[in-house]
């Protein structure tokens, strides 16, 4: 089982290599929208890749107001 | 004619396959411009059929397959025009689109729908009407109608049910709730799942494949599997024009298009 600190070093690292960010430049409290700079459908695209990585299924209505990655791991880890 | 080439679509005929590609920006919205280029290859395909034996539809856009029905638009014309016209004018799109679709579900040729990205709305209806989806890992599907008042007006449900469980539908359609391609093959919906990139190699691999076999068996196989259900079909146009005569569709339409949120699709 991942911890939450685990998961949310995954998606840190998806979402600089999807989005091509430096990693180092990424950390929990970011909002992904401004950090990454991506619209709605770029997220969808992420939310794809991060379902695929940890195998689970995450309705987007769970996100509906979600912007940093540390809310974004805690929905993940909630169906691991 | 065995090209065309247009602003929202353009096809080519080549050994035996109508490969059809969606390029318009942003994301091959389905307005007036696209049905009526949708309608011109609908006109052709009788002569088409002499000569092909599959079509494959599949998007040039970064974005994905398509985003469905070109929602601006529709709040445009329903803004800008008297009630009673608007009305008519959704009647008037709703029976054209239909027909198209319909076209696409009975014609003899094998239909291939090689997506990828956002497949939404009337992009996955589009999708339905074809006999087989291949979807690359990047594909996300979604029925966001209901969030703006509406049914999924381009056959949608009659073709869900049609071709998935009615537990699945429910889900899909109820909630709004956008999937991947995991859960696309899951249900039953994606027949083959695809590396990223690899749709349209696979769709025309496919097609090659049933260059093979016999035209005439291939056709009676396909009518004979895949019955089209008109009578919900007629049903669901009218269950359409209904909802969008509600003032509720209006203003949902109108806090979509006008929104400045950075997750319009994710209400």
């Amino acid at each position: 089982m991942r911890t939450e600190q685990q998961t949310i070093d995954e998606i840190l690292d998806l979402a600089a290599a999807q989005f091509k960010v430096p990693r180092a430049n990424l950390s929990a409290d970011d909002d992904f929208f401004k950090k990454l700079g991506i619209d709605s459908l770029q997220a969808l695209s992420l939310l794809t890749r991060l379902e695929q990585h940890f195998n689970v299924e995450l309705p987007d209505y769970e996100l509906q107001g979600v912007s940093d990655f540390r809310t974004l791991a805690e929905r993940i880890q909630a169906r691991l | 004619m065995n090209s065309f080439s247009g602003k929202a679509l353009s096809w080519e005929l080549a050994s035996g396959v109508i490969e059809v590609t969606l390029h318009r920006e942003p994301c091959n919205e389905i307005g007036t411009l696209c049905l009526s280029e949708l309608e011109q290859l609908a006109s052709a395909l009788p002569s088409l059929e002499e000569t092909a034996h599959a079509l494959v539809f599949n998007s040039r856009l970064a974005c994905g397959f398509s985003a469905g029905g070109d929602l601006r638009e529709l709040y445009e014309g329903i803004r800008t025009t008297e009630p009673k016209a608007a009305l008519a004018g959704i009647r008037d799109f709703h029976q054209r689109i239909h027909h198209v679709m319909n076209t696409l579900d009975a014609s003899p040729l094998i239909t291939i729908a090689a997506v990828h990205g956002i497949v939404f709305g009337g992009g996955l209806e589009l999708a339905l009407a074809c006999d087989i989806i291949i979807a690359d890992k990047t594909a996300r599907f979604c029925f966001p109608e209901l969030r703006l008042g509406i049914i999924p007006g381009f056959g949608g449900i009659p073709r869900l049910k049609r071709d998935l469980g009615n537990a699945v539908v429910r889900d899909l359609v109820l909630t709004g709730r956008s999937f991947n391609v995991t859960k696309a093959q899951q249900i039953g919906l994606v027949s083959q799942v695809v590396a990223e990139g690899q749709s349209l190699r696979v769709a025309r691999a496919t097609a090659g494949q049933l260059a093979k076999f016999d035209r005439c068996t291939t056709a009676t196989a396909k009518k004979f599997i895949k019955p089209i259900p008109y009578d919900e079909l007629r049903q669901e146009i009218e269950i359409v024009c209904d909802l969008y005569a509600r003032p509720a569709v209006q203003e949902a339409l109108k806090k979509f298009v006008e929104s400045t949120d950075v997750q319009p699709y994710l209400p």
